[in-house]
Order: structure tokens, then sequence, then C-alpha cells
């Protein structure tokens, strides 16, 4: 029996052996916690589809940069701006609606990304692009990815209560002084750079889950926005360090195993948050049919 | 309502000079339109003013101008002197948003919301001192909304929410406070009581713009009313201006206008007759030209 233990210990313990296994679990986790600071934002203002979009859009550059060698960032960056660039010129030259408009854009260039790729098939995987591929990522792709994290996460720890303030009341902000128009900016920038590294983690279809689950899960526990990002940047750490590590067991999709961990968490607490969850609403209503009675 | 509108110390504010000068203010925005031409009026301290017109009539777009949200196309804002962007750094201006703005289901609790307004006064990361602390609490007390303070502010009623939003206009000592439909969504008692607050600031010498469709409370407690149709049709001390004529003007057929006459009510020689006129809230009544003010509490 107690010899069942330690090998399964032994066993549990595999992953950590393993350097591709420490490097995809501390990645993992390192854009996890960055990605779900962010969601904590996206998720207030309807804007959570723009992740999705962004990550879609940025796929051609990332190709383009694998087939020449150059950075995956710098292509990730100029296809980021092609696709802003091209949903305002339709925007604008048509009477399209802006989703509709976003929608053409961000499949367009995802199409352009997936066909480059099976042109080059050599220089760039469909596969690592659209699911990730964090087990068998390149070194200098991590000093990409960390750096971009890195970055991120001090600036927004430096500016989050002016953010906060931005988006929940535009006005005020700007009667006290704050560059609104600066910090929104900065927000899309730093989404898209934390898109882009997630984009490594778990590929351009699950990007979306990663900068919006997180939050809205926090969202449904706590009504003090600071505890908010707490709670989301906690649900991102782990669930993206733990998904990693299982993906060793199931071989590859770690992607697919860290989004489905962060919906797990995401049920739960719609079922079982104190105040916020189903079971505390029908709670409430007993109560309150009782208190008729 | 009187626990709403404790005494000021208003030693510290007596010194206040807040004052709002729009010079020849057009405003044309980035698709043509052209929202205000030609606006001016001056403002001094102690002045609650009133800034009355339809939908459409300018009133958001001097309320943007003032905060810096858009350039004027021509002319210019001066607010204590300074020019908008000075005055916002000094914390000058307090705004108090319309309700429909706020986002109710953002999780932030009302301490947090009126903590908002001293960050302003604090350093680059924002963090409260005591001294700001004790501001929150002071300006909670004012509005009596200090048992509330640890509610996520979509639970509050709408009075409630309006106090909470005064409050942080109360922290941030901005000595000009505008106040964007502050009666909208509220009752009878809170109105009054804000009312109440509104006149306390005055006597310690900030200045108020109110936008406002509720054109019966005007004659109430604004002393000023600057009326608006795409440019300012009059501007001044609220008897001279706030009259039927000019109010038509601003109003075209929008207003309802409902005339009791004299003597179709009564046999006697007096031949005034009772007007009541209204967009869609508290209507306005004369009688004869003079307004029908409701008794104020302190007999002022």
């Amino acid at each position: 029996m107690a010899s069942d233990m330690s090998a399964l210990l032994t066993e549990l313990l595999i992953p950590f052996q393993y350097g591709y296994m420490l490097k995809a679990m501390w990645v993992s986790a390192l854009v996890g916690g960055v990605c779900a600071f962010l969601s904590a934002y996206l998720m207030l203002k309807g804007w959570s589809l723009m992740g999705d979009a962004l990550a879609h859009s940025i796929v051609p550059g990332v190709a383009a940069a694998y087939i020449i060698g150059a950075p995956f960032a710098v292509g990730a960056f100029f296809a980021g701006i092609l696709a802003s660039v091209a949903m305002n010129f339709v925007k604008q030259k048509s009477r399209l609606r802006e989703d509709a408009v976003i929608g053409l854009v961000f499949t367009a260039l995802f199409a352009l990304g997936l066909l480059m790729a099976s042109i080059w098939p050599t220089s760039v995987s469909i596969q690592s692009i659209v699911l990730g591929n964090i087990l068998a990522i390149a070194d200098e792709d991590v000093v990409q990815v960390a750096i971009i994290a890195g970055v991120s996460l001090a600036v927004l720890l430096l500016v989050w209560k002016d953010m906060m303030v931005t988006f929940f009341d535009e006005s005020h902000a700007r009667s006290i002084g704050i560059n609104t128009t600066f910090l929104k900016g900065l927000f899309f920038t730093l989404l898209s750079a934390c898109t882009v590294a997630a984009l490594q983690t778990v590929g351009a279809c699950l990007v979306i889950a990663m900068v919006v689950t997180p939050g809205a899960t926090a969202y449904l526990l706590t009504d003090r926005f600071g505890r908010l990002i707490v709670i989301s940047v906690a649900l991102g750490v782990t669930t993206s360090f733990t998904g990693a590590y299982i993906s060793y067991f199931l071989d590859g999709a770690t992607g697919g195993v860290i989004v489905c961990l962060q919906t797990l968490l995401f049920l739960a607490a719609f079922y079982f948050a104190p105040k916020h969850g189903l079971l505390a609403a029908r709670r409430r209503r007993l109560e309150a049919i009782e208190a008729a009675a | 309502m009187n626990a709403l509108v404790p005494e000021i110390g208003a030693a510290a504010d007596a010194k206040l000079g807040a004052s709002i000068s729009v010079r020849n203010l057009n405003v044309t925005y980035p698709n043509g339109f052209t929202a205000v031409r030609d606006a001016s009026f001056d403002l001094d301290p102690g002045t609650i003013c009133a800034l009355v017109g339809v939908n459409g009539s300018g009133k958001s777009t001097i309320f943007k101008a003032i905060m810096g949200f858009v350039r004027p196309t021509a002319g210019e804002v001066r607010l204590c002197g300074l020019t908008v962007g000075e005055a916002l750094k000094r914390n000058i201006v307090a705004y108090v948003p319309q309700s429909e703005d706020v986002d109710w289901n953002f999780p932030v609790l009302v301490e947090t919301v009126v903590m908002m307004g001293r960050y302003g006064h604090m350093n680059f990361l924002r963090m409260a001192s005591r001294a700001d602390q004790y501001k929150v609490d002071e300006a909670l007390e004012r509005v009596g909304m200090s048992d509330y303070r640890k509610r996520q502010i979509g639970e509050l009623s709408g009075g409630q929410k309006k106090r909470v939003f005064l409050a942080r206009a109360l922290a941030q000592e901005g000595r000009i406070i505008l106040l964007d439909e502050p009666f909208t969504g509220v009752d009878v008692k809170t109105e009054a009581a804000i009312v109440g607050l509104l006149r306390e600031l005055r006597a310690s010498g900030h200045l108020m713009l109110v936008s406002t469709h509720n054109l019966g409370s005007v004659p109430d407690f604004c002393d000023h009313v600057v009326l608006l149709n795409r440019t300012v049709l009059a501007a001044g001390p609220t008897a001279e201006v706030f009259t039927q004529k000019n109010l038509e003007l601003a109003f075209g057929g929008v207003l309802r206008n409902f005339q009791l006459g004299g003597a179709a009510l009564h046999d006697d020689a007096d031949a005034r007759s009772v007007t009541v006129l209204t967009d869609d809230e508290r209507p306005l009544v004369l009688y004869g030209d003079k307004h029908s003010r409701r008794q104020e509490p302190d007999g002022k």
C-alpha cells in the first residue's frame, strides 16, 4: 500500500523533472495571471469579444514573422495595426454595423494566416498557432513572452486604480486630471500584447477565455474591484499552471486543459457563489416565501 | 432634512473664488454638427445656476466643454480665471453624473466611489492618507449615507445613488460642481435634501451649474438661469430670465402649456391667469407672471 502511494507520488512529480515542463508551467502561469488581470476590466465594459477578434487578427502577422525568421511579437504588432486600420476604414466608408465589420476583418485576417501556414508548412505550424504549443516553445519565444507579461504586469500594478476610475466613470476621471484617452489606449496596447503572449500558451482560438473567464468568475464572488483583481489573477495563475501540469499526462492540448479548468471554476462560482450564485438566489427566494407565509 | 445638511465650518471656503466664464463658445463636432454657436455667459461664486433647454440644445456640450471633453472650435471657457486644463489639474471641477450614465453593476462599494473623489489629491499610486479617509467619512456623513458605505452601489435606491455621487463631489472639494439631471428618479424628500445641500454649498461660495428638465424647481433653488437653444438665448438672474416669454423661445412647441384663466375661474376683477409650463417633469406654475415658489424651510 505504502509503495503504491509512493509510486503514485513519483508518477505525479515526473513533470517537475523535465526542463521543458517546468518552463511550460511557469510561462503559462505568468501569462494566465496577466490575462486574468486584464479580464477584470475587459468583461465590465462589454468589450469581451474584442479579445477574440484581436487574437485571430494577429495570426497572419505571427505566421509571416516565422516565415522570415523575425520575432513573432513584431509580426503580431503589425498585423494588429493592420486589423484596426482595416476595421476603422471599412466602418467609416460603409454603413455596416460595428460587429459585422469586426467579424469580417478578423476572420479575413485569420483565414489569410491559415493560408500562409499551408503554403509554407515547414516554417509555420497551423496547429501551434491555433492551439498553442507551450510544451515545445522555443527559448527565444519564452524571452518575448516573459518580457511582454512582466512589463504588462508592472504597468497594471502602477495604474490599476486610475484605470478603474476611467472604466467606471470617464467624466469623473477627466475632472480629476486623468488622461483617459491615454489610459484606454494603454489598456488596448496591453491587451494586444498579452493576447500575443497567450497565443503561445493556449493558441488563437482559446485566447478569449484567458481574457474573460477569470474576471467573470471573480465578478460573481466579490463586489470590490480590488478583490476582484486579486481573485481573478489567482484563478488565472492557478488554472494555467495546473493546466500545463495536467497536459503532461494527457500528452498535449495545454490550452484545452487550462480553459476547461477555468470553466469548471466558473461553473462552481455560478452555482455556489455566496451572494451572486444560483444557490444563494434560491435561498433568498425561499426565505422570502417563508417570510410571506 | 437638516441631518443631511449640517453646518459647514466655512472659514476656508469663504475665500473661494469660483467662477465660470464662457466667451463666444463654438463647438463643432468632427461629423460637422455644430452643437453650440457663439455662446457667452458669466457666473460668479455663490451661485446656483440652472442650464435649461430642450434635448439637443447644447446642455451636455457646454458641460463637455467645461470638462475639457470637447475642444471649442472658437471662443474659450475659463474656470476661476484658469484654462480648463489647468482648472482640472487643480481639482476645481467636480461632476455629478446623470444616473443613466453610471454602470450600477460595476463592482465598487459606496465608500470606494466617494474615495475616487480624493484621487486627484493623492500621489500617482492613489494611496489614501488618513486625511483622505477622514474627508470620505465626512462627506458620507454629510449626505446621510454613512450606514451604506459597505454596499455595492447597485443595491441603493435612486435617491441614495444620487447622494453617493454628491458625496464624491464633496470629498473632491471642487469649487465648481456640475450636476447633470440631479432630480431624475429621485423622491421628493431626497430632492429637498439635495436642494438644501446645494444651498449650503452656495452659502460657502461654491458655484453650481445644474442641467435640468425639472422646470418647476428652478425658481425654488436656482438664482441664475442660462437658457439654451444651440446658443445662449438668455442668461441672468432667475426672476429676469426665467419668464414665460423666454421659455417659449427656448422650448418652441415642445412645452405643454396650460392656461387657467382668471375670469373663467372666478368672478372678481382679478384678471391674472395661472400658466402651467412643463416638458416632462415638475411643471412650472406662473400666477400672473410671478413664480409660484414653494415655502423654503429656512424662510430665506
